[in-house]
């Protein structure tokens, strides 16, 4: 097997921080702008952004359907904030689904604006014990999650911020922001056994509908520190003003 | 577990968000859903665009906050609005509004000649403009969690955005070549603190989200911003001011993704009607200029 792909929608928003982490877990991300990107892809990001601009870029240039395409054949799809609206099968405030693949509902700035965006340490036990630190900028959450949709982690108030159904992975806050590792990891892992079944779990799934990937089930760590740049760099600038 | 709002993460993460994009100039709630409905990532909330603002002379303060909560209510994207430079009440205004980014503009008749805002005392993130990297770093240490090189508002002239965005991207080209122990003159000569000049010449590249403003009234422009090494930009008059706004105001969001593709430019840049008219920068009096205001 060739070297693997990666593709990061990058027609607006945080795609750049998204490319970053892949390369940081060894592999290739490629930025989507046109049809012709998607070639040779084994799994997609959708990254943050705003999705009332991002809906507009895709049907602009014609990324809708082979994105459709890809999904529908289970090609693994890893969607923060924005990228979460953009996979709901239903989006309360009105607007139009764009690749209704995962099956909840989803409530666009759930939180307020940006003056209620926060940070905070969230449960992921699919991904271990240690936390995920979560970043949730004018967030969305999720409303409703259907039958076959696997709630990954709430917040303390029981809210549904992070789901996986089949090969769809969607998180409300930002991993990318945080030095956060371990959803790219299990994404590439998706994305492997898609690619060639068997290699991971070490038998045959249906692509589109494995439930859980027993290699997958305990991630390591996070060997990096993890960086969590606010205090510190606002910590420098006012030393130094 | 705890939870903590307004974090450095979270006030530099919406900057973040807001790449590849163009945060549009508006006045009226109308115009705010034209920007939307073109693929604005933000908008910014005026009463007057800057070439209005140049031609009415006078003082420009802070806009009408219900004007601001208009645009607030007609638009699900990010709304931004303008503080006088050093004027923190006006700040505290828009931060009670409930804005989601504060730009302390020059385009605004400055409040205060010494001191801008201590935007480390806000809630709300704050943008702030530049001419080169000094400023931008002065600002940084100020609590700016964006910033934007300055051009020159209100003109439809791109040459001073050029200016400022090339000196920004010099000044950080020049940073990475030097030793460690050459930072600390280096520090002197930019004005900016230490930490902050270290930080750039390890990483090449500035601490926050830069994006290019002022005189951007073209795909090309937009584009060309961003082949100099803007992550996103501003359009002031550049789209209100032109003959067909919506459809200027897509054009350059679709220049701005794709702003290494000349083919999709020249696509994109068909039959777009005239842009704003423009000013030559040299038959402005070096008083009227609003680049200078801030240091």
């Amino acid at each position: 097997m060739t070297a693997m792909k990666i593709g990061v929608l990058a027609v607006q928003g945080a795609f750049a921080e998204h490319v970053d982490v892949l390369r940081r877990v060894g592999v290739d991300g490629v930025e989507v702008r046109l049809p012709s990107d998607l070639e040779g892809i084994c799994g997609l990001i959708l990254p943050g952004g705003e999705s009332t601009a991002m809906r507009k870029l895709i049907d602009r240039w014609g990324l809708r359907p082979p994105i459709l395409d890809l999904l529908a054949h289970g090609t693994p799809v890893f969607g923060t904030c924005a990228g979460m609206i953009l996979l709901a099968r239903h989006i309360l405030d009105g607007d139009a689904p764009v690749f209704p693949v995962l099956d909840v509902d989803i409530k666009r700035n759930a939180f307020g604006r940006q003056l209620d965006s926060f940070e905070t340490d969230l449960h992921v036990p699919l991904l271990g014990d240690l936390p995920v630190h979560g970043v949730f900028i004018r967030a969305p959450v999720v409303a409703r999650v259907g039958p076959t949709v696997e709630v990954l982690s709430r917040l303390d108030d029981g809210r549904v911020v992070a789901v996986r159904e089949g090969n769809v992975l969607a998180t409300a806050f930002h991993p990318e922001l945080a030095g956060e590792t371990r959803f790219h990891r299990l994404l590439v892992a998706m994305a492997a056994d898609h690619a060639e079944p068997g290699a991971v779990s070490g038998r045959r799934l249906r692509p589109s509908r494995h439930r859980t990937l027993p290699g997958m089930t305990a991630i390591p760590a996070d060997p990096a520190p993890r960086t969590r740049t606010g205090p510190t760099a606002e910590a420098e600038g006012r030393a130094a003003s | 577990m705890s939870t903590e709002t307004s974090t450095w993460a979270t006030k530099k993460g919406l900057a973040q968000m807001l790449k590849g994009g163009v945060i549009m100039d508006v006045v009226t709630a109308e115009h705010a859903k034209i920007a939307e409905d073109a693929g604005a990532c933000a908008v910014m909330a005026l009463e007057r665009v800057p070439a209005d603002i140049r031609a009415a002379g006078g003082v420009a303060r802070m806009s009408d906050p219900a004007l601001i909560e208009a645009i607030m209510h007609a638009v699900t994207i990010p709304v931004m609005a303008k503080a006088r430079i050093g004027h923190f009440v006006e700040a505290q205004i828009l931060e009670a509004l409930g804005v989601d980014y504060i730009d302390e503009s020059e385009v605004l008749t400055p409040a205060d000649e010494a001191f801008h805002i201590d935007k480390h005392q806000f809630k709300v993130p704050f943008v702030c403009g530049c001419r080169d990297l000094g400023e931008a770093l002065r600002r940084i240490a100020e609590g700016a969690a964006m910033i934007r090189t300055k051009g020159e508002a209100g003109t439809g002239n791109i040459v001073e955005a050029v200016r400022h965005i090339r000196a920004v991207q010099s000044g950080i080209r020049a940073l990475t070549a030097k030793r460690e122990d050459e930072l600390f003159t280096a520090a002197k000569e930019l004005q900016a603190p230490y930490e902050l000049v270290a930080e750039v010449a390890r990483t090449g590249r500035l601490p926050v989200v830069n994006f290019v403003a002022g005189g951007i009234s073209t795909p090309a422009d937009a584009a060309l911003a961003m082949q100099l090494g803007a992550e996103g930009v501003f359009v002031g008059s550049g789209i209100f001011k032109s003959d067909d706004p919506a459809r200027m105001a897509r054009a350059i969001v679709q220049a701005t993704t794709h702003y290494d593709d000349p083919r999709i430019l020249a696509e994109v840049s068909k039959g777009l009607g005239a842009p704003m008219r423009g000013i030559e920068l040299g038959t402005i009096a070096e008083a009227d200029r609003l680049a200078v205001r801030g240091w």
